[in-house]
């Protein structure tokens, strides 16, 4: 079905974007979903991953840029295995939310979008993730960790360290 | 897992299935579920549309318009199809109402999607999530993979003739996708830079079709409403404010969460009694009573009732039901600085006023905070936000301007205090790469 013969992305989800593009009235609708998903793949927007998208979808490299640029989930460079993403947004920040921020910089040695030299963690403010009433809040890559005390969060870091190692 | 709350002043309509494993099929068919679609395909379009402008419902997305009459616009015949598109962009700064609905009740999201694309005549329905919801992403697909599987999706559904399809989508992070236009721009595959108005969604929209873009809230509440009568409905709220809806309460209160509330409820008895009041038995300063773009209500101004008309004539906005409450400990100008930080971090950049004004905005705070202030720096900041105002072709620039306004007006003196060098006494913030402007 695929267009594209060497495919960068693994069996399943070059599967998964032949499925993805024929699913919406126009093919360029898959756009968004499938820079995402590739990035969940690849662990960041590759230039392979813009070239291959953008054959995928039928348009030149350079919209899939103007797109991509346009996303705050999409990034261009590569992140830590576990991607720190601390919500600093009023609710949270009411909660203590730059605490959590702080202990995160201060615990992992970086500062904001940062990695850590193994490339084991990275760390980010983020906007609103919509776990306000359950502030303060943070994603690790997807999962949500919420109602975070200091302890809490250490344990939190803790499993994700620990899960590593393993 | 965010923790459900629950208190006897809630009148759970929408929420009512939360908590009961629901996302299973079969549990949600004996909790009345796919009923209020059977009655939708038996009785048509024109009751569908009578009971839902007869309920009294308006837009759960902030602008609260009423969905019956929303619907209604969409013209009967066309000749490009019609769509769907429910809006679970959820992104307006202490709103979470909408992670409960697609973490509990996926079903009633799907069904409602069916009963307003059966109300418009369209085949076609899309359910957009933002990109961060990914594991309610996975719960609404899964969940209509199972409708499919029982022939309530797709071909011929629920043996009645009629086709419809529903796809989930993902947003990959950004607010403004919040707003219709710029969420269908988005799910065509571009930026998401709002549209110039009209054309309205309703004449031309997705794909440039005729589309219905709801609230996921909305959307879940239509199945239930079907269910139990619109009248019956329109009835728990109050004039002009039909039934419930979900609050999300958050910030510097004992019992933070999501309460559902009759419209028209008390935003005192809110705060105090369903909320268990400002934590740490300390004193209320301020409260953000609809999402962060809502401007600010003093203590002495919370005996409001929790409706759209009510809010609106009290100076501020019902907004998203994202109530966020601060504590006389809470520094307003950081307050505001954190909330204009936000709107910077979000405009799209298509309007001047929005991308230039949020960008002076957030440069004049950061410096003022900092204690970098200087006199004129505050009417600087209320002539900023008020040059902002109507001047954008989406609502975000007002978002921004608005409780900018409100907090310089109401917290005056407060910015006064952080005049001549004096930093703030009680940064939460505190870091320094926010003391300085770069």
């Amino acid at each position: 079905m695929s267009e594209v013969t060497n495919t960068i992305f693994s069996p399943a989800l070059a599967a998964r974007f032949d499925k993805l593009v024929t699913i919406y009235p126009v093919r360029r609708s898959a756009l968004v979903p499938m820079l995402l998903y590739a990035q969940d793949e690849i662990g960041y927007v590759s230039d392979a991953v813009v070239a291959e998208v953008a054959v995928r979808i039928g348009i030149n490299e350079l919209e899939v840029r103007n797109v991509l640029s346009y996303y705050s989930l999409l990034r261009t460079k590569p992140v830590g295995k576990h991607h720190v993403q601390v919500c600093t947004n009023i609710s949270c920040m009411l909660k203590g939310g730059y605490e959590i921020f702080g202990h995160c910089k201060q615990r992992l040695g970086i500062g904001n979008k940062e990695t850590t030299p193994d490339g084991e963690f990275s760390l980010e403010e983020v906007e609103c993730i919509g776990a306000c009433s359950w502030g303060p809040a943070i994603q690790v890559n997807y999962d949500f960790h919420d109602e975070l005390t200091i302890e809490k969060l250490d344990k939190v870091l803790d499993k994700y360290a620990k899960g590593s190692k393993k | 897992m965010p923790r459900l709350v629950s208190h006897p002043d809630e009148v759970k309509v929408l929420s009512s299935r939360f908590g009961k494993g629901a996302t299973d099929i079969d549990k949600y068919i004996a909790l009345d579920g796919y009923k209020a679609t059977r009655m939708a395909i038996e009785k048509g379009p024109e009751w569908i549309i009578a009971e839902m402008k007869a309920s009294g419902l308006r837009g759960r997305g902030g602008a609260g318009f009423p969905t019956g009459m929303k619907w209604s616009f969409v013209p009967k015949q066309s000749a490009k199809p019609k769509y769907v598109l429910v809006n679970g962009d959820e992104s307006e700064p202490g709103t979470c109402k909408d992670h409960l609905i697609f973490l509990h009740d996926p079903h009633a999201v799907i069904e409602g999607t069916i009963i307003a694309g059966l109300a418009i005549g369209s085949k076609m329905g899309f359910i957009y999530l933002r990109g961060e919801y990914r594991y309610l992403l996975n719960i609404m697909e899964k969940a209509v993979a199972d409708a499919y599987d029982r022939g309530y999706l797709g071909k011929n559904i629920f043996g009645s003739g009629l086709d419809f399809d529903i796809v989930t989508h993902t947003g990959a992070g950004a607010y403004e996708v919040g707003e219709e236009s710029a969420l269908m721009e988005s799910l065509e595959g571009k930026r998401g830079v709002p549209r110039i108005k009209p054309p309205f969604p309703a004449v031309v929209g997705l794909y440039g079709g005729p589309t219905v873009i709801n609230n996921a809230e909305t959307i879940a509440t239509a199945p239930h409403i079907l269910v139990m009568g619109a009248e019956k409905y329109a009835k728990i709220g109050s004039e002009r404010n039909g039934g419930t809806r979900l609050f999300s309460i958050s910030g510097h209160v004992e019992r933070p969460g999501v309460y559902e509330l009759p419209m028209g409820f008390s935003l005192r008895k809110a705060i105090y009694e369903v909320a268990g009041g400002v934590h740490m038995g300390r004193a209320l300063k301020a409260v953000v009573p609809g999402g962060s773009s809502t401007p600010v209500l003093l203590p002495d101004e919370i005996d409001v009732g929790l409706d759209f008309d009510q809010m609106g004539k009290a100076g501020t906005m019902l907004g998203s039901g994202g109530i966020v409450v601060c504590d006389d400990q809470t520094c307003m100008v950081e307050f505001a600085l954190r909330t204009i930080k936000f709107y910077q971090h979000e405009s799209c950049g298509w309007c001047i006023p929005c991308r230039e004004g949020t960008d002076w905005l957030k440069k004049t705070l950061t410096r003022f905070h900092a204690g970098g202030g200087v006199k004129k720096d505050i009417d600087n900041i209320k002539y900023l936000a008020e040059n902002m105002m109507g001047r954008t072709f989406c609502p975000l620039g007002d978002a921004a301007a608005m409780p900018t306004l409100g907090f310089v007006k109401k917290f005056r003196q407060e910015f006064e205090d952080h005049l001549d060098g004096k930093p703030c006494p009680h940064a939460l913030m505190g870091e320094p790469e926010f003391a300085g402007v770069h």
